[in-house]
């Protein structure tokens, strides 16, 4: 039982703090020899296995084009939709939410390549700067330890997906068929349950977890408790702004673990 | 001073002197800065403002105080919940306009103001104006755009402290998704 990560949007929809807990990561560790039997490719500023299967490490079919098609639709949505359009929109823009949690069993995305002969890589290039695909083509490189798995989201691409989650909240009140609704609390997958918690004031606390894990909803409160103290009492910390509290981080880490226990916030802690 | 996490709802005790003095010394020290009792209203308002703004989310964390569905319960909530929360008294709520957008809150009490004497060359200075500014900003993160000022004061002679409070509009524009049933689809960039 697990809580995966937490974020926290602001009332404009941006993200302010977020913090992964637990990532489950699925990763392959192999030395190789010349030539590499892979077929690697750059993909948004990383190096990804673009095809060829062997000892659990995967490679990917066309799903770039449907994140590439969900991107577009999303730019397209205004208020003068069908209903049907609005769907199918909503069906693809979920389709990258899948994504915000790394912890998902889509067997379409390719493994990244994260780091070479035990030294993480950055982004297409190695720690001292060469052009990984140059060098891999290099036999004198070779044999070479690689370091295969599903690549982390980028603080850019986690943005992104929160600003998309709190357009979609928002489409989750519109969807009602009854007057007054909230926006989306809850959003099950297989994987993981997400969880969000809109305050009064436009704040929204979003916690992804294990499936069986209960107690989240107390685990939201206690957020927004640790939140109105750590972050907002600190004088130097602006609104809206994102979060660099020590204290905050410190407590909301406490919090997550009283959580995982599925013990309950006593009075004092 | 770090804190550490161990806070009952029943607060770790300060003294309220602390409190006192602490509240005295700012404003006088406001007094001499800027010399001017207007300006000095209007800095104790903006303080309170920045004051307010933060301390909603303590109020709405720790009350779970769900929103509140016309400025009477507004009113109500704010006498019996929040200031009994952080000043420790309940003013009582009067005065109703007839169009229910104005009330007033006596305090019999000011915590603030404990000891305290204006002397004649401050006569308008508004000693506890950083309330108004409080309840103002509180009140502006819930979407409610209000007018708050004394009315009354024992500080000045009045028998009673008065606090006006005049609803003046709703802030559609700023309402989270899911509280208002017309709301916008909002597209960020």
């Amino acid at each position: 039982m697990a809580i995966f990560s937490v974020y926290v949007v602001n009332k404009a929809g941006g993200l302010i703090y977020q913090y992964d807990n637990y990532v489950p990561r699925a990763e392959a560790e192999k030395t190789f020899s010349y030539p590499l039997d892979l077929v690697l490719k750059i993909h948004d500023e990383k190096v990804v296995v673009s095809f060829g299967q062997r000892d659990g490490i995967r490679g990917t079919v066309s799903c770039q084009q449907v994140n590439v098609k969900a991107y577009k639709m999303y730019i397209v949505i205004t208020g003068n939709m069908s209903w049907l359009e609005l769907k199918c929109c909503i069906v693809y823009v979920l389709y990258l939410l899948l994504t915000l949690c790394t912890h998902t069993s889509i067997n379409l995305v390719g493994h990244a390549l994260l780091s070479i002969n035990g030294v993480d890589v950055n982004g297409k290039f190695t720690a001292d700067g060469k052009e990984i695909i140059e060098y891999l083509k290099d036999s004198t490189n070779y044999p070479v330890s690689i370091r295969f798995g599903r690549a982390r989201l980028s603080s850019n691409e986690k943005l992104m997906l929160a600003s998309m989650f709190h357009s979609l909240f928002a489409i989750g009140s519109q969807l009602s068929p009854e007057v007054g609704s909230s926006g989306i609390e809850m959003l099950e997958t297989d994987m993981f349950k997400l969880h969000c918690f809109q305050t009064l004031t436009g704040i929204k606390f979003i916690v992804l977890a294990d499936p069986r894990q209960s107690g989240i909803d107390a685990l939201l409160r206690k957020i927004y408790e640790i939140y109105s103290d750590f972050a907002l009492k600190n004088p130097f910390y602006s609104l809206e702004m994102p979060i660099r509290c020590e204290l905050f981080d410190q407590n909301l880490k406490g919090a997550l673990e009283i959580a995982e226990k599925a013990a309950n916030f006593g009075p004092g802690s | 001073m770090s804190r550490q996490s161990n806070r009952t709802t029943d607060s770790k005790k300060m003294n309220a002197e602390l409190f006192t003095l602490t509240y005295g010394a700012l404003v006088t020290q406001l007094c001499k800065d800027y010399e001017n009792d207007e300006e000095v209203n209007k800095q104790l308002d903006k303080m309170g403002y920045n004051i307010g703004v933060r301390l909603i989310e303590d109020f709405l964390a720790r009350s779970s105080v769900g929103r509140c569905q016309d400025f009477r319960e507004t009113a109500d909530v704010i006498a019996k919940v929040a200031f009994k929360m952080y000043l420790g008294i309940t003013p009582s709520v009067t005065n109703w306009s007839p169009a229910g957008d104005e009330f007033s809150l006596i305090l019999e009490s000011n915590p603030l103001v404990d000891f305290v004497e204006l002397p004649d060359n401050h006569s308008s200075l508004v000693y506890s104006n950083l309330l108004c500014g409080v309840l103002r900003g509180a009140l502006e993160m819930v979407q409610m755009a209000v007018e708050v000022k004394f009315s009354q004061d024992t500080l000045r002679g009045d028998n009673v402290t008065e606090i006006r409070m005049k609803f003046i509009k709703r802030m559609e524009e700023n309402l989270p998704a899911g509280d208002e049933v017309h709301s916008r689809i909002c597209v960020p960039c």
